[in-house]
């Protein structure tokens, strides 16, 4: 039965069900969620498959014990996962705080859909960009993967878990209900074609094991519960026994520890997209939805004799400053479009500096881009306003 | 019969093995409980022969949330309220753990209280551990949802004029297997009960009462430890058949203790795979159940090209 | 005539006794032990320890049955009983 429940093949799938194959072909086993337009797929799917694959699915009560129930359950060994939409991810926002500074694995899962507070439920928007960097409180490196159709969003989930694996930290998918919710072609290749990355367990024995020990790739080894290691784990400031240590020196390593941990592998976990970049005059940076939407804009200005280039942003944070700052010396400007009033806009902005015009496009939710909006902006862009 | 310094020990305390000896002495004050529980805890789980490497706790935060840091098992100190959740999350993810949940009255009952109702309601495995000292220590002293009518908070100044919870009560409401309530002086009843629950599937519930002299007893006039103690003695009454939805506590009523339900229910994990069980036995054939998307199948083989070339 | 029959042959009962460790640093003061000790072996010192609190001391060394509750009540970890060995 294990065998056989693993999906093989072309489908014609919903961009949710796409995420929930992902996170089973990456190997995740514990779904805890609550129901929220537009993620309620993913569980329900979840529901489905992960009793026949040997795997745990539960319910909650409410968001707040679902990320709590996920870090519980990376740390006993098992990659996990929840989805959810922005008034979810408001309620979390603590626990995802207190996956950070434990350092556990577990992949959080954004559909965003219009914002703030109750929005448009069955609506889409991009506007929780800057709360998947700064939601929690404090200082710590984060990670978000922004997927543009059911097919990456099955490969973006894969990656998000080898990321999550890799650095030890929960890693956000802020697709969109545009995305959540289209059908298209899916295609799944085998498991054995598939790169997946595990956490990498320590090979101390139990008495030399420092929970919060690292070399110079600044990530922790990992032990899971019951194996006797009996480790302390705890969201207070620690050190490397994993006690607390309320000092400013014990501070000063670990929360700058947190930031450069991502900060220093940005080449490998910055994706993007890129065409035309090299002799651009004017750059459309986009990511999710959006990148899609305004294609058409975008012909339509090439046939207009401007050089436009297109990037678009597979990961949105880390944000890739060095790559917008090396292009911004050369193009006269970038267009940002996103389906917020300003949020990546304001980190290309922050990048460009004066070298470049930044032009956001902006669109509160709900309705996918104008095109003529996003032909004005270029047009505006490429003649230098 | 000597009376022996801590460097110049021959012998070792009991529980010294499984306590996190590197970070004694502990933060809790003179005259506390908390001692007193984590010794009948360890007591408890040696009395159940369970094994350490396979006992985890988690804790939230609060005094008794500091359990967790001094106890030498796989333990977790998570945020306020939560611990609950996250321990769930552990123990579905690896059933051979026997987990616990250590933590205070306003952690489990106030921010907490949510999940504690739904996880006794699932009737998951965990063992939780209530340790109520009517108020919250750690902060200074506020009002916790335990406090009784008319006592004196530092955010009730004017004495307390809400109901309490009865904790036990709210336990057995929502479905606990096993339901209990001590106080720190019945050392050894209190450690028999930990080793029944820690040997029993469901969901436990042990409420703890001890005293708080540095808070509750200065702004209540309970006066030392030892006083509330004593308190303790005069007023507790055990009765093992009292109805646990019956026995609030008061400022000076009698505190009912005893193991109130002690029943096998069918937990989380049985009964869903109990249900999968039933599903599966009605739809064999897999493919079915793959309802919502569509297997696309080619004459012949084609490659995938992007449908965005521009 | 036998009048009166030795118990399983032994000259007294045997009884266990015990041993008490006081860890004087560790203690508190909060005098749960003293209080709590059925045979009221224990009593407040006279003398202090490093924190400044009055540890106890045994009193009564012979009435200590091992019964264990000062070793069970004590929240700081600062008295525990060994088997006297015969």
């Amino acid at each position: 039965m294990y065998r056989e429940s693993r999906l093989h093949g072309e489908f014609f799938m919903q961009g949710d069900i796409a995420c929930a194959e992902g996170a089973l072909a990456a190997g995740c086993r514990f779904f805890g969620g609550y129901p929220i337009t537009p993620a309620s797929e993913i569980a329900e799917r979840m529901a489905m498959r992960l009793p026949l694959l040997h795997g745990v699915f539960i319910q909650y009560e409410d968001e707040i014990a679902s990320m709590a129930g996920i870090l519980g359950a990376s740390w006993a060994g098992v990659k996990s996962m929840t989805a959810t939409s922005g008034p979810g991810i408001s309620l979390m926002n603590e626990n995802i705080g207190l996956g950070m500074m434990m350092e556990a694995p577990c992949v959080v899962v954004n559909v965003q859909r219009g914002s703030p507070s109750t929005g448009l439920p069955t609506s889409w928007g991009q506007s929780d960009m800057m709360q998947a960097r700064w939601g929690s409180h404090g200082d710590y490196g984060s990670i978000s993967l922004v997927p543009n159709s059911p097919q990456e969003f099955f490969e973006l989930t894969i990656t998000a878990f080898n990321f999550s694996e890799k650095y030890r930290l929960p890693v956000f998918i802020m697709s969109d209900a545009l995305v959540g919710h289209m059908t298209e072609k899916v295609i799944i290749p085998p498991v054995e074609e598939l790169k997946i990355i595990n956490r990498k367990y320590t090979d101390k024995k139990p008495e030399d094991y420092l929970a919060y020990d690292y070399g110079e790739d600044l990530i922790p080894d990992f032990a899971k519960a019951g194996d006797g290691y009996r480790y302390h784990t705890t969201g207070l400031t620690h050190d490397k026994r994993g006690y607390p240590d309320m000092t400013f020196e014990c501070q000063n390593e670990l929360v700058p520890r947190l930031v450069n941990k991502i900060k220093n592998h940005i080449d490998d976990i910055s994706l993007t997209e890129e065409y035309d970049l090299d002799d651009a005059d004017v750059i459309a940076i986009s990511y999710g939805i959006t990148s899609r939407t305004i294609l058409p804009a975008i012909t339509k200005a090439k046939k207009k004799g401007i050089k436009v280039g297109y990037l678009r942003l597979k990961t949105v944070w880390p944000f890739p400053e060095e790559k917008i700052r090396k292009l911004s010396e050369n193009v006269a400007g970038f267009v940002v479009p996103e389906m917020n009033l300003g949020q990546i806009s304001l980190e290309v902005e922050r990048c460009a500096r004066s070298n470049a015009l930044v032009k956001l496009v902006p669109n509160p939710g709900g309705a996918i881009h104008k095109f003529e909006d996003v032909l004005h902006a270029i047009e505006e862009v490429a003649h230098g306003k | 019969m000597e009376n022996n310094t801590a460097q110049l020990q021959e012998k070792f305390h009991p529980v010294e093995d499984i306590l996190r000896m590197d970070r004694m002495p502990h933060i809790w004050c003179s005259g506390c409980g908390l001692g007193s529980a984590v010794t009948a805890f360890v007591e408890g789980l040696n009395k159940a022969g369970a094994s350490y490497d396979k006992t985890a706790i988690v804790s939230g935060i609060g005094c008794t949330g500091r359990v967790a840091g001094y106890v030498r098992l796989d333990s977790y100190h998570t945020t306020h309220g939560r611990a609950i959740p996250f321990a769930t999350g552990l123990k579905l993810a690896n059933r051979d753990l026997t987990v616990f949940v250590f933590s205070g009255d306003g952690d489990l009952f106030a921010i907490g209280g949510n999940h504690l109702i739904h996880a006794a309601r699932r009737n998951v495995d965990l063992n939780v551990i209530c340790v109520n000292n009517f108020i919250y220590g750690m902060t200074g002293g506020q009002n916790a949802p335990t406090t009784p009518l008319g006592a004196y908070s530092s955010t009730a100044p004017f004495g307390n004029y809400e109901m309490p919870f009865n904790l036990v009560g709210l336990a057995a409401a929502s479905g606990a297997s096993y339901v209990a309530r001590w106080t720190t002086m019945h050392a050894r009843r209190l450690r028999d009960s930990i080793a029944t629950a820690t040997n029993k599937k469901g969901f436990c519930f042990i409420e703890i009462i001890s005293p708080c002299p540095t808070v509750f007893a200065r702004k209540n006039k309970g006066g030392t430890g030892l006083d509330m103690l004593k308190e303790f003695q005069t007023r507790a009454i055990i009765d093992h058949d009292a109805d646990p939805t019956q026995i609030p506590i008061s400022m000076d009523n009698e505190i009912v203790c005893g193991e109130f339900i002690n029943e096998d229910r069918p937990t989380f994990w049985e009964n869903v795979q109990a249900g999968i069980k039933t599903r599966l036995e009605k739809f064999s054939d897999w493919e079915e159940m793959q309802s919502n998307s569509r297997k696309i199948t080619h004459k012949k083989d084609r490659k995938y090209t992007s449908s965005r070339d521009f | 005539m036998r009048y009166w029959e030795k118990p399983f042959g032994k000259e007294k009962p045997k009884t266990i006794s015990g041993e008490i460790h006081i860890i004087n640093d560790r203690c508190k003061g909060c005098s749960f032990c003293i209080e709590y000790c059925p045979r009221e072996v224990l009593e407040v010192s006279k003398d202090f320890n490093q924190k400044g609190y009055h540890p106890p001391v045994v009193a009564k060394p012979d009435r200590c049955t091992f019964c264990g509750l000062c070793e069970m009540i004590c929240p700081d970890f600062a008295i525990f009983v060994t088997e006297k060995e015969e």
